[in-house]
């Protein structure tokens, strides 16, 4: 159990004494063991770690922390050694014995480096890495600094400092012109400005309550940025809606957080427990008399309660159905009560606002897109990871510097943004600056910051059928448009894909894709057509190919392709025996062949081939 | 193409044995006024049971006085909520779009071949039951397919049967967080 705080001045002298009792110069290992990390082997690497450790008596002498994601998932499980900054890639959990020796003698392990992949240069330090050359990373760069369940860790890397500070400034108006301020937008999507939003939510008659919700409920496939904060630094986030409250005058937070990630749940709910011991939330906060306290919320597999309303109705225990708005949530949210809806990353970025100040937040990014945005860069790219730069960074330094461009052979042909609302933007509007406003003007959103590459072996035709199949799903039916047109555009889609579409069924979808963007009631329906409306600006001809010739380029529409093996075959029967339903025939050390009438497409016999002999047309 | 985990054809609702009410309405007593609060005490029963049974869905009616209408729009409107029991081992195929474009429909529709059994599906021997997901969030892993809460990742078509072999043998349960709790 921590001993309550019961001022500010108590709250600064721990501190003070968590910065003087750490030792920098005690070398530390760092594993990241965020979701993605520990499906890689970090548990394994840290396990072996331990052990490592114990049984050469090193304890105390060289540390080991446990953080969240880095970023880096591509390299992942890593380790990161302090205070050199020395980072190993995809470390095999028998590389532990030789790491941790080295790290006991301050040597470094020359062929467990990275390689630069143009120049076969070893890259010691992470900093040096091409993936992070780019990045600004003010929210991402805090996770490797902390365990996030350990409350100590953020309060001495200067966590809740911010909070103390707008408390002992004892201002709360002036919190909120600090955030206008600093003109920082909502990061969940459509960018409206945060400060403008508190400030409704402080004119607020006060009398019955009101509500601060993080809405953590990252739904968009592809998209993984507020689960890295929310189990990474969850306290940042408790501290932002700290923060918050104090300048509007809420009085109950609520994180609204998707169940498919147990680690972020876990995490959260440690750190509010953490902070409740240490007087940092609850009644009578650090011994004023500003009170405050926040629950948990998880949701329950439902896309559409990302939309404001639908949330809400959620987080009351109903069925997660949108409302029409006017009244907006600021008026009338939870219970009828005033509540103002913020995303995960805007929540991280108030502490950070309020530490540095408005103006210094303001000089990063672009005039009317202040700050960072970070990214998760997905798809077929050669640097998978978490992207954080100045907003007005152009795409292709994000996919080509960053990225590394593609990870096979196949040229990159477009980027996915914004999730099922989005839309693709193809390689030859690279040089777009990534902002709001571009987006919109692209045909895309921002959205919360899945970004997913494709390349030439990506069929856009199935991509659009992808996100509507989604959509369908997701539609929670009480729109009549929203219902019924996501499902007729699905079923049009599916037609082309198959090789039975008109040209007049596309007219038709996109004459139905106007209407529902105009006539939806809530978010999903209203940007639902997206995905079909960006794809046939800028590749209608592969709309028209399906159609036309029955060809689907990209070679993945499978009712329009056939496998036929070549002369590179060498008749090693793998494919053979792979076959599910009996379709390869052909004898051993003979060339093979595959039966068209039989063969159901399903490519395991391209899989099994060691020889590049089974054909794709 | 795919269908939700929790389509209509899945919803087969037979009286269930086994229910302990007194289970049921410590839940609904614990959990009922939380925010969120019958989502909530429905996640505790699904953890207890693997399902929401529906003995236990006319106890949380009575328990929270909503009606059972009410508890079943909430049941079936949320996709984490299964009213069938699932298999011994959980088959989850994540379908995010990075997974997508890196093959993922083609890992589901083996695990589809190789089980008899369709998206939602529980095969007849009650080993398996076969999931998706609309997304992990371990997109540089994908394609990525979640056995018993282990992860699978890089998932190729030949290598389906494998995973299912190991999770018949049992070793896809997960070990205790022994390493992570120790730490601290």
């Amino acid at each position: 159990m921590r001993e309550k705080l019961n001022s500010i001045d108590h709250f600064e002298a721990l501190q003070d004494r968590l910065v003087s009792e750490w030792d920098r110069d005690v070398p530390t290992i760092v594993i990241p063991a965020g979701t993605c990390g520990r499906a890689a082997g970090a548990d394994e690497l840290i396990h072996a770690t331990q052990q490592e450790i114990t049984s050469r008596k090193l304890d105390g002498r060289i540390r080991l922390r446990i953080t969240g994601c880095h970023g880096l998932c591509e390299m992942e499980p890593c380790v990161l050694i302090e205070p050199e900054g020395t980072i190993y890639p995809k470390i095999d959990p028998t590389e532990m014995a030789r790491i941790v020796e080295a790290v006991a003698r301050g040597e470094v392990l020359e062929d467990l480096l990275s390689q630069d992949p143009e120049t076969g240069a070893r890259i010691q330090k992470q900093k040096d890495l091409p993936f992070l050359k780019k990045q600004v990373r003010t929210i991402l760069g805090r996770n490797e600094m902390l365990d996030p369940m350990r409350i100590e860790d953020y309060v001495r890397s200067g966590g809740y400092s911010a909070m103390a500070k707008v408390l002992a400034r004892g201002a709360p108006a002036a919190v909120v012109e600090d955030v206008k301020a600093s003109g920082l937008r909502g990061r969940g999507g459509a960018g409206f400005p945060t400060g403008r939003k508190w400030e409704l939510l402080a004119k607020q008659p006060s009398d019955g309550g009101k509500f601060l919700v993080c809405n953590a409920d990252e739904g968009d496939p592809g998209a993984y940025m507020d689960r890295s904060v929310l189990e990474g630094n969850p306290h940042s986030i408790v501290e932002g809606m700290i923060i918050g409250a104090y300048g509007t005058g809420a009085t109950e937070g609520v994180i609204y957080v998707r169940n498919e990630y147990p680690l972020a749940v876990e995490h959260a709910d440690i750190a509010l427990q953490q902070a409740r011991e240490l007087g940092l939330l609850g009644e009578h906060i650090l011994g004023t008399d500003f009170c405050f306290d926040i629950s948990l919320v998880r949701g329950a597999g439902a896309f559409v309660c990302g939309e404001e309303t639908a949330l809400i109705r959620s987080i009351e225990g109903k069925i997660g159905e949108p409302r029409q708005r006017p009244p907006f949530p600021v008026e009338k949210g939870i219970d009828n009560k005033p509540t103002a809806i913020n995303n995960v990353e805007t929540w991280a970025n108030i502490p950070i606002i309020i530490a540095q100040g408005a103006q210094q937040f303001a000089e990063i990014g672009t005039a009317n897109n202040s700050g960072t945005k970070v990214f998760s860069l997905v798809g077929k790219i050669r640097n998978t990871g978490l992207v954080e730069v100045p907003m007005g960074t152009t795409i292709r330094e994000i996919v080509h510097d960053i990225g590394g461009g593609p990870a096979g052979n196949a040229r990159i042909k477009a980027v996915q943004t914004g999730g099922p609302s989005g839309g693709c933007i193809p390689a030859e509007m690279f040089d777009l600056p990534i902002d709001y406003d571009s987006l919109v003007e692209a045909g895309s959103i921002m959205g919360s910051g899945g970004m997913i590459v494709m390349d030439e072996d990506t069929c856009m035709v199935d991509v659009a059928r992808y996100f509507m199949n989604f959509l369908k799903d997701e539609s929670c039916g009480k729109c009549f448009t929203c219902r019924k047109g996501t499902q007729r555009m699905y079923e049009i889609l599916d037609d082309i894909a198959k090789g039975s579409g008109t040209l007049e069924q596309l007219d038709l979808l996109e004459e139905l894709a106007h209407v529902v963007k105009d006539t939806a009631m809530c978010g999903l329906g209203q940007t639902a057509p997206n995905p079909v409306l960006s794809t046939l600006r800028y590749f209608r001809d592969e709309y028209v190919e399906h159609i036309r010739k029955r060809r689907c380029p990209a070679g993945v529409c499978k009712e329009l392709i056939t496998y036929s093996i070549n002369e590179n075959c060498v008749g090693c029967q793998a494919c053979v025996r792979a076959c599910p339903v009996g379709a390869v025939k052909g004898r051993e050390k003979e060339q093979h062949s595959i039966d068209a009438e039989k063969c159901i497409k399903c490519g395991l016999c391209r899989n099994v081939c060691k020889f590049e002999a089974v054909d794709v047309t | 193409m795919t269908q939700r985990a929790n389509g209509p054809d899945s919803r087969d609702i037979r009286p269930q044995q086994g229910v302990d009410t007194k289970d049921i309405r410590e839940i609904v007593a614990r959990r009922g006024d939380e925010r969120g609060g019958l989502i909530a005490v429905l996640q505790d029963i699904q953890a207890r049971y693997g399902y929401l049974p529906q003995e236990g869905l006319k106890e949380v009616a009575e328990g929270t006085g909503r009606s059972l209408v009410d508890v079943y729009g909430v049941a079936t409107f949320y996709r984490s909520f299964s009213l069938t029991p699932r298999g011994k081992h959980l088959i989850c195929v994540c379908l995010g779009t990075a997974c997508h474009v890196r093959g993922a429909p083609r890992i589901l529709e083996q695990f589809q071949r190789e089980l008899g059994v369709g998206v939602g599906g529980t095969t007849p021997d009650g080993e398996f039951t076969l999931e998706t997901v609309n997304c992990l969030g371990a997109c540089a892993l994908g394609p990525v397919v979640v056995v018993d809460g282990k992860y699978f990742s890089n998932v190729a078509m030949p290598g389906v049967k494998g995973i299912l072999r190991e999770a018949r043998s049992g070793s896809t349960r997960l070990k205790e967080p022994a390493a992570q709790a120790s730490a601290r």
